[in-house]
């Protein structure tokens, strides 16, 4: 991605991101009531977030590739069940990741 | 200061602290993205919204598209619109106080402006505006240290820190687990992602993904 690319994905994700924290102060409670909406919108981070562990843990372009950071995930995933706060499991999936790239 | 406030302000800072710290990720992840430290700086001074950002960044990471890089941020900023609603009613401001508002209107300040509900109105706003604020004080300076860190170190995969990314993102999502349905949205979620990642361009997967949610959320429960 050139440069010019890397300050448009910056700046229209700032306007984006402000433009709807602003609406939700402009806009009157009764247009968002809608129960469908409220449903699909609490689900929306789940999903997002579900696919971009699995677009930077196993994906490389358009493949699934099982490599050092599989390794990673893992010992996070452990973290979190051991309730470790984020900075722990965020440390130890990189120390692990970064171990088994340099076995290999 | 009463014991109430000084209760508000504790609640508030402990959180800001706590999740300001994970700039350090979101720096790092930033410049391993190919971003400058200044564009790290900029994303957390003027996006201000962890999710988002990372997801950006994500995106660009992973080899998308400019436009799926940006949807996908916009499409987690959704949220915080609803969060204006609530907070809305609740903190009656205008002007530049009301852009200073919608600036802090995220996951953390609404979440403890809603915990100080027993506490009164008053104790409400304050942990609105002191969380708010404290999140973006701590979230800048750690996005700078991260940024600055992860251009020190060089190869992103030689430090772990193409594992760090994804892991960050398992961390924001673990919280949101809280119950049966909402775990099998998300194992749903990474099934689907898998499932297309070989059919679709890179980056697009992310987005496309949302179909999920649409259709689990369609119905009543």
């Amino acid at each position: 991605m050139s440069s010019m690319v890397m300050w448009i994905v910056l700046g229209a994700t700032c306007v984006l991101c402000f433009s709807l924290k602003l609406l939700g102060h402009l806009i009157p409670e009764p247009w968002l009531a809608n129960p469908r909406l409220q449903r699909i919108n609490a689900l929306i981070p789940i999903s997002l977030l579900s696919a971009l562990v699995v677009a930077q843990g196993v994906v490389v372009k358009t493949h699934v590739v099982i490599d050092h950071r599989l390794a990673g995930l893992a010992v996070a995933l452990a973290a979190l069940f051991a309730k470790a706060p984020f900075p722990v499991v965020v440390v130890a999936a990189a120390a692990t990741s970064a171990l088994v790239y340099h076995l290999h | 200061m009463s014991s109430l406030t000084r209760r508000t302000v504790r609640d508030s800072l402990s959180v800001a602290i706590t999740v300001g710290t994970y700039g350090v990720a979101f720096g790092a992840a930033s410049v391993a993205a190919g971003f400058t430290v200044l564009q790290s700086c900029l994303f957390s001074l003027l996006t201000f919204t962890g999710a988002s950002q990372f997801a950006a960044v994500g995106v660009v990471a992973s080899g998308g598209a400019a436009a799926s890089a940006v949807a996908a941020a916009a499409l987690l900023g959704t949220r915080n619109a609803l969060y204006g609603i609530q907070m809305a009613p609740l903190l009656k401001v205008k002007g530049v106080r009301r852009l200073l508002a919608a600036h802090i209107t995220i996951d953390e300040s609404t979440g403890v402006a809603l915990s100080q509900a027993p506490r009164g109105v008053a104790a409400m706003r304050e942990g609105f505006w002191i969380t708010g604020t404290g999140v973006f004080i701590f979230w800048n300076i750690f996005t700078l240290l991260g940024a600055l860190g992860a251009k020190a170190l060089g190869n992103p995969a030689s430090w772990g820190l193409d594992a760090a990314v994804p892991a960050a993102f398992l961390g924001l999502l673990w919280p949101r687990l809280v119950t049966n349905f909402l775990r099998a949205v998300a194992v749903a979620s990474m099934a689907f992602a898998i499932l297309i990642t070989p059919w679709l361009p890179a980056g697009l997967p992310i987005i496309a993904t949302t179909v999920v949610a649409v259709a689990l959320g369609w119905r009543a429960r």
